[in-house]
């Protein structure tokens, strides 16, 4: 594991009409988070792929991607175990046939770490993230979205230890996002993340705004929205215990105020 | 001339592979397509409209469309010389898996989905383990830790082998496997190539169209319930 991986920058591409970007770079440091926010089909996938494999002009979006300022050595893209960067799809219902400890096994594995401890590490972090407690001997086609994904970040915590991880809407898993948030910025992670959700684009240092395939605006975290955040996250909180209480199968009787 | 054998099982995306190729394809390159499939293909009519290259395909009918593809490899590689090829690629149909339809003096690739499960590289045996390259397609759609894993399983069959993992209707990664196509080695002597392995043993009366259920029935290459190795009798 490369740790010296401090800053990732981007370079700017074209635009769906062939004219550059506008945005110099955009640069995103150890323990800094970034969201992508724009609508359906405005480009915002198209930028985390070219993050994760380390675009040279050679991606549809022509984007090129330095590391500490320099083109990145093949070795990132190629060999897995280099790769400083962790990228968490929406969908992690794929590898059909093992179990949450077999799967972790052979992930550690392939990194060729010492050690029995990191596996029942990972999982029990993953548990932090979610409230229905992930079981090692689960099979991970049985696991839900919102396991599945507190899993894969755990694991990019852990076993893969990447600086920099790029989660794909991760409210959309029923996922404990502030404590993801803050767990991620205490082990000093680069965080990248795709989000509709106000909370995760609010509490996030810098937001990118796409439109078009394209960058239009980058927003800095300034205190300005400070106002915001703060009843943003008072209305999460009633959002959250409204759907325990709903999940919980009780009637909410009495409207929403006392909660 | 250089010969590239993409194989792989079906639905893995080798013609999306097959695309980038031909897209990224060096200038001064020319490419020729060859496609042999079971009963029905369209890559070959696509191809050409796509990129207005020669293509051909064939059909291997109630053959095997690897075994298909040996007995016409040499024909494909005049042809492809007379229309001043420098690359002929070859995609075969991709059944079985219990065979590789590579030869000597090319470039073999086989193309793997990421979403076909941790095991798929552990069933294909020699299609993967007598390839050079192995393309892992839909790497978009799996998370880090999956990718991982799944390389681990290819390395398991084949410890050596490059991987190349790509979103191939973005061609993402594909870089690395045109560089590879770029350095590799043009046919030296088209009448010495032969395949990289021995075929499986395939022929019985089976094979041949007998109805007959039972072993009692057959012969050739026949395995009883309970038997452990293969059973010859009669030719």
């Amino acid at each position: 594991m490369d740790l010296q991986v401090t800053e990732i920058t981007v370079l700017p591409g074209k635009d769906k009409n062939g004219e550059t970007e506008h945005f110099d770079r955009i640069v995103i440091r150890s323990g800094e988070t970034l969201a992508i926010v724009g609508p359906t089909g405005s480009g915002k996938s198209a930028f985390i792929n070219d993050i994760e494999v380390f675009a040279r002009d050679d991606t549809v979006t022509g984007r090129t991607v330095l590391v500490n300022g320099a083109i990145p050595p093949d070795d990132y893209v190629r060999d897995p175990a280099k790769k400083p960067i962790a990228l968490i799809t929406q969908n992690t219902k794929c590898l059909a046939d093992l179990k949450v400890a077999e799967f972790l096994e052979m992930h550690v594995r392939s990194r060729k770490i010492e050690g029995d401890e990191i596996i029942s590490e990972t999982i029990a972090l993953a548990n932090e993230f979610t409230g229905e407690k992930i079981m090692p001997e689960a099979r991970m086609t049985s696991l839900s979205g919102g396991q599945t994904r507190s899993l894969m970040v755990a694991d990019a915590i852990f076993v893969g230890s990447t600086p920099v991880i790029i989660l794909d809407e991760v409210e959309n898993a029923g996922i404990f996002k502030d404590r993801v948030i803050e767990v991620l910025r205490r082990y000093q992670k680069a965080v990248v993340f795709v989000t509709h959700d106000p909370l995760v684009a609010l509490m996030c240092d810098r937001r990118v705004v796409m439109r078009n395939g394209t960058v239009v605006r980058v927003i800095e975290h300034t205190g300005e929205e400070e106002e915001a955040l703060s009843v943003v996250k008072k209305m999460d909180g009633i959002l959250c215990r409204l759907r325990e209480r709903i999940r919980a199968g009780e009637a909410l009787t009495g409207g929403v105020q006392a909660l | 001339m250089k010969l590239v054998v993409i194989a792989g099982p079906p639905s893995a995306g080798k013609t999306a592979v097959v695309r980038q190729v031909l897209r990224n394809l060096g200038t001064g390159e020319t490419a020729a397509y060859l496609k042999i499939d079971v009963v029905r293909a369209f890559e070959d009519e696509e191809l050409a409209t796509e990129f207005g290259i020669p293509t051909r395909k064939v059909y291997s009918g109630d053959l095997c469309p690897d075994h298909a593809g040996i007995m016409v490899m040499a024909d494909a590689l005049r042809w492809a010389e007379k229309e001043e090829a420098s690359v002929l690629i070859v995609e075969s149909a991709g059944l079985c898996l219990r065979c590789s339809p590579y030869v000597t003096q090319a470039l073999g690739i086989v193309v793997l989905s990421a979403i076909s499960g941790t095991h798929a590289p552990l069933k294909m045996g020699p299609m993967i383990a007598l390839a050079d390259v192995a393309v892992v397609t839909r790497i978009d759609l799996v998370s880090q830790a999956e990718k991982e894993v799944f390389r681990e399983g290819i390395r398991e069959v084949a410890p050596g082998i490059e991987i190349v993992e790509t979103n191939a209707v973005q061609g993402t990664g594909m870089r690395y496997l045109l560089q590879r196509i770029a350095e590799a080695e043009e046919v030296q002597d088209a009448a010495t190539v032969e395949l990289r392995g021995v075929p499986p043993l395939g022929v019985c009366t089976v094979c041949v169209g007998k109805k007959e259920i039972g072993w009692q029935h057959h012969f050739g290459v026949v395995r009883r319930l309970g038997d452990a190795g293969t059973l010859f009798r009669g030719d």
